[in-house]
């Protein structure tokens, strides 16, 4: 049996969390190889080469891969298809838009955000926004999935597989990039972050938000929202955390302002200590949270952070 | 140009979800049902394409249960011109899989002669987030996943995605499957001379077979669980004693 598996990879540069915690979940399964293509992606191929028990990395590197639209890409991966009793990804925005397509060209089921392998067919995943886990068994010759990557350990690094040069597979051509608008941060990513801090309705509008950044930047956290935040303006959409945003894990969430719906407890209930400020002491955030604290947010998060 | 809008009878949004004693999956006897909140959105954008004159006709089709055509009555209220439920199940508590459902898609959406499919980018029962990149796949069309923003210029889509970083915009050629995300728009209420008039909009009941779609699944369902429930914490009476607790006993910061 063999895996292959999609690298990471955002504007030549490989996002070796995601990738390496995906090598831990694919490696019971069998021989790893990564595939990474872009634009440029030789640097990214080097660093996925490092990863422990990769044993080989593909870098498909062509100006048609450049920003991975899932035509061209779910190409490529078809092209590779025959070769592998697996085909994986971590189950980023990039993954959820080319896995399905994959799958559907090989004419199997796809199985995503997989939380627990159990043997070669044989997956789990998070149901209706967690509230259920599901185990299922594939029946397809291939199986595509892709990885929650928070529910794996980081891989470790000192490996040396080889790298291979891969064409470019035919181009459908039916899409174009157009641009990328990326907020600038310092601040570490979301996902892999050990601290986030995150801010909901009760921070009231996107001025309010600072009390937050200030708090995650003092903290050295991530800053996430619910979708509740995101939908009034207070704060971009990379920042949802929940059901339909981003799926964080880290040491410590402090959820500031978040009254804690269902669908936002998805996106972090697997956090190791969770922190609520809330100041409805009927908030269903207080019923995850590690520990909880009834103030208004206004006054207590400025508190918090200058103590700290 | 006709756009077709698939549309997915879920538990209601609100709903305590329970796993079922034998582990099948999820209890769905007697619980509210609403239309898959990402699917209203998608019935919203093309009501408003056609408001704007750049749609004709909107189909809303539904791929389930027979009840499902009460989903596909809310679609007509909103706006939806006529409506196609292709039943493939009897019991609630069977799943089509997205697989299945793209294929029979893929056949309506050819005998309709549709040039876009707005869909919802993942039901909130089975958070698959597969069925409008399989359609795509399986049509040969063009795929803009998560879209916020939608314009439709000629022969080319241009549209906004919410993704990982941000932001991206990117043109799709038509015909294209767009899958909607939260903030594309806020969909309405129907009316209620709204809901009345859809009673007497068209619905067309058809079956898998009508399209040649063989629904057996490909994946079985081993067991569903309950994840673990975390331990009831304590609250803290102040910032001082909230400090206290993460540097001593949680030892996070």
């Amino acid at each position: 049996m063999a895996v292959l598996l999609l690298g990471e990879v955002t504007d030549g540069t490989l996002n070796m969390d995601a990738t390496a915690k995906a090598v831990t979940a694919c490696k019971p399964l069998g021989d790893v190889t990564i595939l990474c293509c872009g634009a440029s992606c030789s640097d990214a191929a080097k660093e996925a080469a490092t990863i422990e028990g990769v044993a080989k990395v593909l870098c498909a590197e062509n100006a048609v891969y450049g920003h991975r639209l899932a035509e061209p890409v779910a190409a490529l991966m078809v092209s590779l298809a025959g070769d592998y009793s697996h085909i994986a990804a971590p189950a980023t925005t990039d993954a959820k838009n080319i896995l399905p397509r994959v799958a559907a060209l090989l004419d199997v089921m796809v199985l995503t955000d997989v939380s627990g392998i159990v043997d070669a067919d044989t997956f789990e995943r998070p149901i209706y926004a967690g509230n259920a886990i599901q185990t299922v068994k594939s029946g397809d010759k291939t199986k595509v999935f892709s990885i929650r990557t928070s529910a794996f350990d980081l891989a470790g690094t000192g490996g040396s597989a080889s790298v291979e040069s891969l064409d470019a597979a035919e181009n459908p051509g039916l899409s174009e990039w157009i641009e990328d608008k990326v907020a600038e941060s310092d601040r570490p990513d979301l996902t892999s972050a050990g601290i986030v801090v995150s801010g909901g309705r009760g921070v009231g509008s996107e001025e309010n938000f600072a009390i937050v950044e200030k708090l995650a930047d003092k903290l050295g956290a991530a800053v996430g929202a619910s979708r509740a935040a995101v939908d009034s303006g207070y704060a971009p959409n990379d920042w949802q955390v929940g059901q339909t945003g981003k799926v964080v894990a880290p040491d410590l969430y402090i959820a500031i302002g978040i009254s804690g719906a269902i669908q936002h407890l998805a996106g972090m209930k697997d956090s190791k200590i969770i922190v609520a400020i809330n100041k409805d002491e009927e908030a269903p955030i207080f019923q995850v949270a590690d520990y909880g604290l009834i103030a208004d947010l206004f006054e207590a998060v400025p508190e918090l952070e200058s103590k700290l | 140009m006709k756009v077709l809008v698939p549309v997915k009878r879920v538990i209601d949004y609100n709903v305590k979800v329970r796993v079922k004693a034998d582990g099948s999956g999820v209890d769905l006897a007697n619980v509210k049902m609403s239309m898959n909140p990402f699917d209203e959105i998608a019935v919203e954008e093309a009501i408003r394409m056609k408001e704007k004159g750049a749609v004709e006709e909107v189909i809303a089709v539904s791929i389930g249960v027979k009840q499902a055509q009460e989903t596909l009555r809310t679609a007509l209220a909103m706006g939806a011109d006529r409506a196609i439920l292709v039943v493939a199940a009897d019991d609630v508590h069977q799943d089509i899989e997205p697989l299945a459902v793209a294929k029979i898609l893929k056949a309506v959406a050819e005998a309709e002669g549709v040039g876009m499919v707005l869909c919802g980018k993942q039901a909130i029962d089975n958070d698959m987030n597969a069925t409008g990149q399989m359609l795509a796949a399986l049509l040969g069309w063009s795929q803009a996943t998560f879209a916020s923003k939608i314009e439709i210029e000629g022969e080319e889509a241009k549209v906004t995605r919410e993704v990982d970083g941000g932001l991206q915009t990117i043109k799709v050629k038509m015909p294209a499957i767009v899958s909607v995300d939260l903030r594309l728009n806020e969909p309405r209420y129907a009316s209620l001379p709204n809901i009345m008039k859809a009673k007497k909009k068209p619905l067309d009941e058809k079956t898998p077979a009508d399209f040649g779609v063989d629904v057996t699944p490909r994946l079985s369902v081993v067991k569903t669980t309950e994840p673990e429930a975390r331990k009831a914490g304590v609250m803290v009476g102040s910032v001082d004693e909230l400090i206290a607790k993460l540097k001593d006993e949680a030892g996070v910061i």
